[in-house]
């Protein structure tokens, strides 16, 4: 690695202050710490000792937490490939390649786009490449259905970094979550790619007799109009080509179509305890949004109305991107409640609003991304209410 | 009765090399130092000794110019061999060449029954005159207490929870009476009380424990359980337009033996400790001793930091340097000035983190003593809200809001969200902590600043 080093040093004085690539020196500064943790030491005065978290490790560790979503995500892909052209034999291997095929040249995009973007505004605005995007860039290929156009990948991804995070100074100043920015332009921009037969990867094959593209969100939504009962034809649904795909262990398991990442509630689980155990993600936010969709899919199973209100309150913990959302969307520490009490609210209003998307606005049948953007926007509110409430608790001690 | 405090939350650092009960009486070092840096507070310091002047301990050196009563005494007996100022002629500090023997100034000496009917006065007088007021140091602010105040208390810390922190039943040992005197003194003082704030788990010292005329607290929980700041907090917390003083006690000490001998004894044991450091143990010198002759022959390698005070708050001085104003602790620790490959993601148990994020590992066994270095580990980035700074604080106080309201120079926000309540040691932790790699402390300092100057 001293080879490395040596290069490295090499070149570093050119760009420093006054040197000749000085624009560039944020460029390579977040390469050179890239590649090794730098030599600073901390002022002589103040703490002379620092933790050994940074921000790298810490967004390191959400990926990570991701991982499982995203490995389950490409077997899925190629699955539900297979399955819609009939081929439900095949292999472990041609399913993971045929995912990979579909995957991989997404979150390529995603990052080259993305820190494209990082990289020019940091050498524009002078400030460090800060690591956020490490996170956002996996996490918006997860949230794309598979087989979303490269190009609408890379506007919406330049969308997202520019009009979603930069245009408010960078990472740390965002209002709204900077993945989801990127995959509600895409639903309001081309809602025909993001809506109807997307969630299953078909390519060149022909889709078998009785395929049909229906999530659990629209069958739902249909039951409310229908009146179909809800279980009933979740369960029916996929006879011929996919049986069983919608039942409730399925729709745990995920192994039905839909965003890449989002379909199972169990890999998010397991990414949520990654987070959890690493307290890189908020337990309080993760747990409230569960709790909020079921206190309304209960409250709404009481006030009854159409067969979706009827829908058992559990269905709406595995369906759609609910999990998902919970787990890595809802608790971007940027875009979140900011303070613990506030979480809790926050949290909960997320799963309520979702609920209440879902059932009462077939417009948008998925609930949970404008839940966390409407809640993202009013985050410093509930965050305002309770930092009022601890400036109150100390004017009241003044008094006594 | 005093009360009992259960603190949940904080941190305490455990480094290798604390200093074992050990003391030892060296050859004294030849220069002794006062730095007015080492006080917050003062306006300009006007120096009252030249160059060559012959002084004793407790011969007063240099004056505040807006408080002149305030005096700022040699705490050795000899010769002024150098007034070092820096740009703008600023005072940076006052070197004095010891004599082999100490010889002191002589104050007058009063019986215990004398103390109890002395005019208020006449007690701050003593104490200006000696130079012992400037170890009285006042909240909000941190600064040196204003003698034409009457604080609603006073609070004593009796332990420390820094990290290398000195056992104060080592470092104030056979002190019962000099405590006992400077408590009776300082009881004249206030209005209130004078609180001496205890550990629960650890063992107490009958300097603490036995001391008559005080509210005895007891507090239990990690760093900065010892932080005085945080005790007053949760016994008589501060708002806006109260006064309290707080006072090591090394400073009610040094006020019991003013008034009991009648003289300015700065004679201290210093812990000096860190992983560097071949025989970490105590060691009796005087207020701004240098610390070379206890280093020489003392250290495993060349490479160190020597810090006056804890690693979290002090302040590094050189291997040649002095000990701070306040300090009872040298920590010597490793330079951290390293590059570490792909070191953001390298796995291990052997970095020592309060989080539990991919490969830090060093939560799964946190009664081991470790290493720590003066590297970042990491470059300054924007602000990140984890909700970490509120697991290591311990207040019914909003880190993250009162820093961002110091930073967008926000007097009437800091007030309410609490400044008064703390100073830079009661939220160091933050600054260890944070994945940002912000100068808490150093934000903090510029707030109560801007507050105090409003």
């Amino acid at each position: 690695m001293n080879f490395l080093r040596n290069q490295l040093d090499k070149v570093k004085h050119n760009f420093e202050r006054g040197q000749k690539w000085e624009k560039y020196y944020y460029a390579y500064e977040a390469l050179d710490t890239f590649m090794f943790a730098p030599n600073t030491t901390n002022d002589v005065k103040g703490s002379q000792i620092r933790d050994a978290i940074d921000l790298k490790r810490l967004m390191m560790t959400v990926i990570i937490g991701m991982v499982p979503c995203l490995l389950f995500g490409i077997w899925n892909v190629g699955h539900q490939h297979f399955l819609a052209i009939g081929q439900a034999g095949a292999t472990l291997g041609d399913k993971l390649w045929v995912g990979a095929l579909q995957v991989v040249p997404i979150i390529i995009i995603s990052y080259g786009v993305g820190l494209g973007i990082e990289f020019i505004f940091s050498t524009l605005r002078k400030h460090p490449v800060n690591e956020g995007f490490l996170v956002t860039g996996m996490l918006i290929p997860l949230v794309m259905p598979p087989d979303v156009p490269l190009w609408q990948v890379a506007v919406a991804t330049a969308f997202a970094v520019i009009i979603g995070k930069e245009a408010f100074g960078g990472t740390g100043m965002n209002v709204v979550n900077v993945a989801l920015t990127a995959r509600a332009f895409l639903y309001f921009a081309y809602p025909s790619d993001l809506s109807g037969d997307v969630w299953t990867f078909i390519g060149d094959g022909q889709a078998v007799a009785g395929y049909s593209g229906a999530t659990p969100l629209s069958l739902a939504a249909d039951a409310a109009t229908t009146g179909v009962n809800v279980v009933q034809s979740f369960n029916s649904f996929g006879a011929g080509w996919n049986e069983g795909v919608f039942t409730l262990s399925n729709l745990f398991m995920g192994i039905r179509p839909g965003s890449i990442g989002e379909t199972s509630t169990l890999m998010c689980l397991i990414g949520a305890l990654i987070l959890i155990a690493t307290g890189a993600g908020s337990w309080k936010i993760i747990v409230s949004v569960f709790g909020g969709a079921y206190v309304m899919g209960l409250f709404l199973n009481l006030v009854g109305g159409n067969a979706f209100t009827q829908m058992p309150a559990h269905y709406h913990l595995v369906i759609g991107g609910l999990a998902f959302g919970a787990v890595f969307m809802a608790t971007d520490p940027v875009t979140a409640s900011q303070t613990e009490t506030g979480k809790w609210v926050y949290g909960f209003l997320i799963g309520l609003f979702t609920v209440l998307i879902r059932v009462f606005n077939p417009a948008y049948p998925e609930g949970i991304m404008l839940a966390i953007l409407l809640m993202n926007v009013f985050a410093p509110l509930i965050d305002y209410f309770v930092v009022s409430a601890n400036k109150k608790r100390r004017l009241q001690r003044a008094t006594v | 009765m005093g009360k009992f405090i259960k603190l949940k939350k904080g941190f305490t650092i455990n480094l290798a090399g604390k200093a074992a009960p050990k003391v030892v009486e060296p050859e004294q070092p030849e220069t002794f130092v006062i730095k007015p840096a080492d006080f917050h507070g003062i306006y300009l310091p006007k120096v009252v000794i030249k160059e060559g002047d012959s002084v004793k301990a407790g011969t007063a050196l240099f004056h505040d110019k807006k408080h002149e009563n305030i005096l700022f005494t040699s705490p050795v007996s000899g010769e002024i061999v150098e007034v070092k100022r820096g740009e703008k002629r600023k005072l940076l500090e006052i070197k004095i060449l010891a004599d082999k023997k100490v010889e002191f100034e002589l104050f007058p000496k009063f019986s215990v029954s004398d103390i109890a009917n002395l005019p208020v006065q006449e007690i701050k007088n003593q104490i200006l005159k000696s130079g012992i007021w400037p170890s009285i140091v006042q909240r909000p602010y941190g600064v040196v207490a204003d003698p034409t105040t009457t604080p609603k208390a006073i609070h004593i810390s009796a332990f420390d929870t820094h990290p290398l922190a000195p056992d104060y039943n080592v470092l104030f040992k056979g002190q019962d009476q000099a405590f006992q005197v400077g408590v009776d003194v300082l009881k004249k003082l206030t209005s209130g009380a004078v609180h001496v704030n205890t550990h629960s788990t650890s063992e107490v010292s009958t300097v603490f424990s036995q001391v008559k005329g005080v509210e005895v607290n007891k507090f239990s929980g990690q760093h900065p359980a010892g932080c005085v700041g945080v005790q007053i907090h949760h016994i008589d917390p501060i708002n806006k337009g109260d006064v309290v003083w707080t006072i090591t006690p090394l400073g009610v000490i040094q006020i019991g033996k003013l008034f009991s001998q009648g003289i300015y004894d700065a004679s201290k044991l210093v812990a000096i400790a860190g992983s560097e450091v071949k025989n970490p143990q105590y060691y009796k010198t005087y207020t701004g001793a240098s610390v070379k002759k206890f280093l020489e022959n003392n250290l495993n390698n060349d490479h160190v930091r020597v810090i006056s005070g804890n690693p979290l708050t002090g302040t590094a001085i050189g291997k040649d340097g002095h000990l701070g104003f306040f300090d009872q602790q040298v920590s010597v620790i490793p330079e951290g000035d390293y590059y570490e490959f792909v070191g953001w993601i390298t796995p291990g148990a052997r970095k020592l983190s309060f989080h539990r994020s991919i490969g830090l590992f060093s939560f799964l066994s946190p009664n081991k003593e470790r290493v720590v270095d003066t590297n970042t580990h990491g470059e300054p980035r924007a602000f990140v809200q984890t909700g970490i700074f509120e697991q290591v604080t311990p207040m019914d106080i909003l880190p993250t809001h009162l820093l961002k309201s110091i930073l967008a120079e926000d007097i009437d926000e800091m007030e309410a969200l609490g400044i008064y309540e703390v100073i830079e040691e009661d939220l160091a932790l933050c600054e260890f902590v944070d994945v940002s790699k912000h100068k808490v402390q150093e934000i903090l300092r510029e707030g109560l600043d801007l507050v105090q100057n409003s």
